[in-house]
């Protein structure tokens, strides 16, 4: 069974949210993504400054599997992107929630947040 | 849907199981990019029992061949050795590639794709009602391929000296009956290896000794991978009905000679190459990083082309294709990765071989 922290938010597309409490947010795959894609070998990830509403796509990983596309889960501008990943795309299957984040955005609409899934509801979604 | 007769054995070893041509086969076990280069720097076995062993049998089976298919066995002199070759169309298009097997001059073995069973063996059957000849399915039989520069070794390892002295002396390309078995040093991905055929009852035994003897069990991820680096072709993607073997990089395939061998597609192939082939069959290497996937857009000199096989290689560290392109196009192009042209070199369609970049 993958793992699903409980302090983080998710999308029904399996990106996962951490709210840092100060108008930003950290993004990244889940464990249960990056177990459907396979070793992944390489991430194109958005420029600074670049603005998305939620659900745009915005990045893209690669597995030796497929590329699959990665939106955004709130509307907001990106802040920094996680350029060890782009080195080391391979930290998404090892680390989804840690070192293998993709990218931090400061988020336009705070309620947005609230309309995330938690871990119960996403945990749900994968099991259907 | 389908199983192999090893079906429980790569639920054991923690195979994700996918749909491949109605099998369910272990696309891999763990990590497709781990099982790539085990098969590159060590040893590692392939159930491909899901692809198609038949046996031709009867005075006229070689008349027939050399009717059916598009290379020559009359090149095949010696008993064991095998031949590549496509079957054409009429119109001298793909139906499949295959694997033909010179027992002796009345008895054959031929491996076909699963993917294309059934149009293949419909395809042979009625070709073959004019010749004496006849062609059995050998479903009772289970194919393992173990692949890589340990692979022989740690394979005669676990063998029995007799068999050894059969199988040790195989140069590339030769098989061997080995009792009811069928041992070819042949493979899919440019390592050296066997590829042996068993019956069924014995296949989770024969599962188990190669485990024991440190063969581990690779997925058809790293399978498409490791063929892809090798520069050999995959029926469905590389080629189909839609193209001839001349811009499929399958050319060197095509027995021309004697002249006056009548196979199916020659007249087709004839006419194509009388008014000159337009496109060439090409490897490309990513300049940048990215992924190569089949049937992306391909710009050069002289005009568009398109990839027929993309993937990241391990070996290489590189994204790398196979591409069908002008005739005219040079040693670089730009391919379209979603949307935005990304360069890649223009190179001959073989990455690496026996472990190492061929570049």
């Amino acid at each position: 069974m993958s793992n699903i922290p409980s302090d983080l938010k998710y999308t029904k597309s399996h990106e996962w949210v951490r709210d840092n409490g100060d108008g930003t947010v950290t993004v990244g795959i889940t464990d249960h993504a990056q177990e459907l894609l396979g070793d992944l070998v390489h991430v194109d990830l958005p420029e600074p400054g670049t603005e998305f509403g939620a659900e745009d796509g915005c990045a893209v990983a690669e597995s030796v599997k497929a590329a699959s596309d990665i939106y955004a889960p709130v509307p907001g501008v990106i802040i920094e992107s996680n350029e060890a990943v782009q080195d080391s795309p391979e930290l998404i299957n090892s680390d989804p929630y840690g070192d293998g984040w993709l990218f931090t955005m400061r988020v336009d609409d705070e309620d947005a947040l609230g309309e995330l899934l938690d871990a119960d509801a996403y945990k749900a979604e994968c099991d259907e | 849907m389908q199983r192999t007769a090893l079906y429980a054995k790569h639920l054991e070893s923690g195979a994700k199981m996918v749909d491949f041509a109605g099998w369910e086969m272990p696309i891999h076990y763990g990590s497709q990019l781990q099982e790539h280069h085990q098969v590159r720097n060590d040893a590692g076995m392939f159930d491909v029992s899901h692809m198609v062993i038949l046996d031709l049998v009867g005075a006229q089976s070689k008349a027939f061949l050399q009717y059916l298919l598009a290379n020559n066995v009359d090149k095949l002199k010696d008993s064991g050795k095998a031949l590549y070759s496509c079957m054409l169309t009429p119109e001298g298009t793909v139906i499949d590639d295959l694997i033909v097997y010179f027992i002796t001059e009345t008895q054959w073995r031929i491996v076909v794709n699963a993917g294309t069973r059934d149009k293949d063996i419909a395809w042979m059957q009625q070709q073959i009602a004019s010749f004496d000849a006849t062609l059995t399915e050998r479903d009772d039989l289970s194919m393992i391929a173990v692949q890589g520069p340990n692979a022989r070794a740690k394979v005669m390892g676990i063998m029995p000296a007799n068999e050894v002295a059969i199988v040790e002396p195989l140069k590339a390309f030769y098989g061997a009956f080995v009792n009811d078995w069928f041992i070819a040093r042949t493979g899919y991905t440019g390592e050296d290896g066997f590829e042996m055929m068993f019956p069924n009852e014995q296949a989770h035994k024969v599962f188990d000794a190669l485990l024991a003897a440190d063969i581990k069990p690779i997925g058809l991820g790293a399978r498409d991978t490791l063929r892809l680096e090798a520069g050999m072709n995959l029926y469905g993607t590389d080629m189909d009905e839609t193209t001839s073997p001349l811009v499929s990089g399958l050319g060197w395939t095509i027995a021309w000679q004697p002249e006056d061998r009548n196979f199916i597609g020659r007249s087709a192939l004839e006419a194509l190459k009388a008014a000159g082939i337009p496109q060439k069959f090409v490897g490309l290497v990513l300049e940048g990083k990215g992924v190569l996937r089949s049937h992306m857009k391909v710009v050069c000199e002289g005009g568009e082309g398109e990839t027929t096989s993309g993937t990241f290689s391990p070996t290489l560290g590189v994204a790398i294709a196979l591409a069908r392109v002008p005739a005219s196009c040079g040693d670089t192009c730009n391919v379209d990765i979603r949307g935005k042209l990304h360069p890649a070199k223009v190179v001959k369609p073989v990455f690496a071989r026996n472990g190492k970049s061929v570049l």
